[in-house]
């Protein structure tokens, strides 16, 4: 297996050397491995690697610049809603501002039409109060007189005979008493 | 000669050519280093003509390889070391290609011979030695004496550490060609018993299922095998180059 010995013929099979020590192939190898490596060398540091640094270089580029652009896009959008919540949150202490300023006027309206109402109700209850007492009085006075009326003329027609006023009055006044 | 598990080293000369007393032939060998050549640089140039920002299939395989070895490389050797980037990326690719190639049959396996695979292991060490001297100048040497190493253990330490240099190169070739030898020969070897088993009958044919079953077996080791003696060539010279740019280690 370890023989290096320069004998050719490795076509005889059994006798020949190990082939990967075979001396006599090797300046062939070496050549044509520089030759081959030295070109695929030469072709990957001008041309493929270059390239292909290019291509992930552009592609790196364009994802940042893609990521700046979110980054911008978010940054806007956040503004805009930091700006559109103040404005609710402005519209909303407005309106609350509104309604509670409704509500009140509202409040004061309806006071001070309640409380006309009740002194007008009021001053009629009184009016109609006074009336009630005047009437009142008026009509006992009035009674007075249909009593001494009715006694009169009823004594008229039972004892036929005369009475004065005086004696009815006094005695009307004494059945009330 | 066709169950002989070495026949598939034999180098065969293709054209015949002399000069200066040296056999340059265009040999099987030769063909497949330009077969490896030409299929890795065309693979590469081709599939990234397009430039596509969204790469297609065959174009992220480039990427992939590009980004691999350059992950590779500077995990390694820091940003420094990518200036070796197309050295370290041509060596990977060369050999992980030249090794995928062994895996057809009839095919010639370049890595095969301990000669290529010495040819790259002493470039790469050439490559160390002579850009760590032109990087550090003596400065170099202080690879052999460690940090921290008390004064009476220094000339062990040198001694140990220039012997480890020096085997290097030796490892790195050896580790590579070992590696790719003992596989193709074990494959032959099995799939030489299918062979020759199945040709004693039935009892045999029933008998070839098991060293049947190992071949295709190890098909698949020797796949993840030509990758992995690629990744380890690769890494290692990441490596080495490390210590040439930053030899106080």
């Amino acid at each position: 297996m370890t023989s290096t010995n320069t004998e050719v013929g490795h076509e005889a099979g059994a006798k020949a050397p190990f082939p990967p020590f075979q001396t006599e192939t090797f300046a062939s190898q070496l050549l044509w491995l520089a030759l081959t490596f030295g070109l695929f060398y030469y072709l990957m540091s001008k041309i493929a690697l270059p390239r292909i640094a290019s291509i992930l270089e552009v592609r790196s580029d364009r994802i940042a610049q893609d990521l700046d652009e979110a980054n911008r896009l978010k940054d806007e959008s956040d503004a805009a809603m930091a700006a559109y919540e103040q404005e609710l949150a402005e519209a909303k202490s407005r309106a609350h501002n509104i309604a509670q300023e409704a509500r009140d006027k509202a409040k004061t309206e309806l006071d001070g039409t309640r409380a006309s109402v009740e002194t007008d109700l009021a001053n009629k209850i009184a009016e109609a109060e006074t009336r009630i007492g005047a009437i009142k009085t008026k009509a006992m006075l009035e009674v007075d007189g249909i009593a001494e009326d009715t006694v009169s003329s009823i004594v008229g027609e039972l004892f036929g005979g005369k009475v004065t006023k005086a004696e009815i009055a006094k005695a009307v006044s004494g059945v009330k008493g | 000669m066709a169950n002989d598990p070495i026949h598939q080293f034999n180098i065969s000369k293709l054209l015949q050519l002399d000069v200066g007393g040296y056999d340059i032939s265009f040999t099987n060998s030769s063909l497949f280093m330009v077969a490896t050549v030409g299929v890795s640089a065309a693979f590469l140039i081709m599939t990234t003509s397009g430039r596509g920002l969204i790469p297609t299939r065959l174009q992220s395989i480039s990427e992939m390889l590009y980004e691999f070895v350059a992950g590779l490389l500077r995990d390694s050797a820091g940003s420094e070391g990518m200036k070796f980037f197309p050295f370290v990326f041509s060596l990977f690719t060369f050999i992980l290609v030249a090794n995928l190639f062994g895996m057809f049959p009839y095919f010639f396996t370049v890595t095969s011979h301990i000669i290529v695979t010495a040819a790259l292991a002493f470039s790469v060490i050439g490559l160390v030695v002579i850009y760590g001297f032109y990087k550090n100048g003596l400065g170099f040497l202080k690879l052999f004496v460690p940090s921290g190493v008390p004064g009476v253990l220094v000339p062990v330490v040198v001694l140990i550490e220039v012997i480890s240099f020096l085997s290097r190169p030796i490892s790195l070739s050896v580790r590579l060609f070992a590696n790719v030898l003992a596989g193709h020969i074990t494959l032959k070897v099995f799939a030489g018993f299918v062979v020759s088993l199945s040709s004693l009958g039935l009892g045999g044919i029933i008998g070839a299922a098991l060293p049947l079953a190992f071949a295709v077996a190890l098909t698949g080791l020797e796949f993840l095998v030509a990758f992995l003696q690629a990744y380890v060539f690769a890494i290692l010279t990441c490596m080495y180059i490390n210590d040439a740019i930053h030899p106080s280690h």
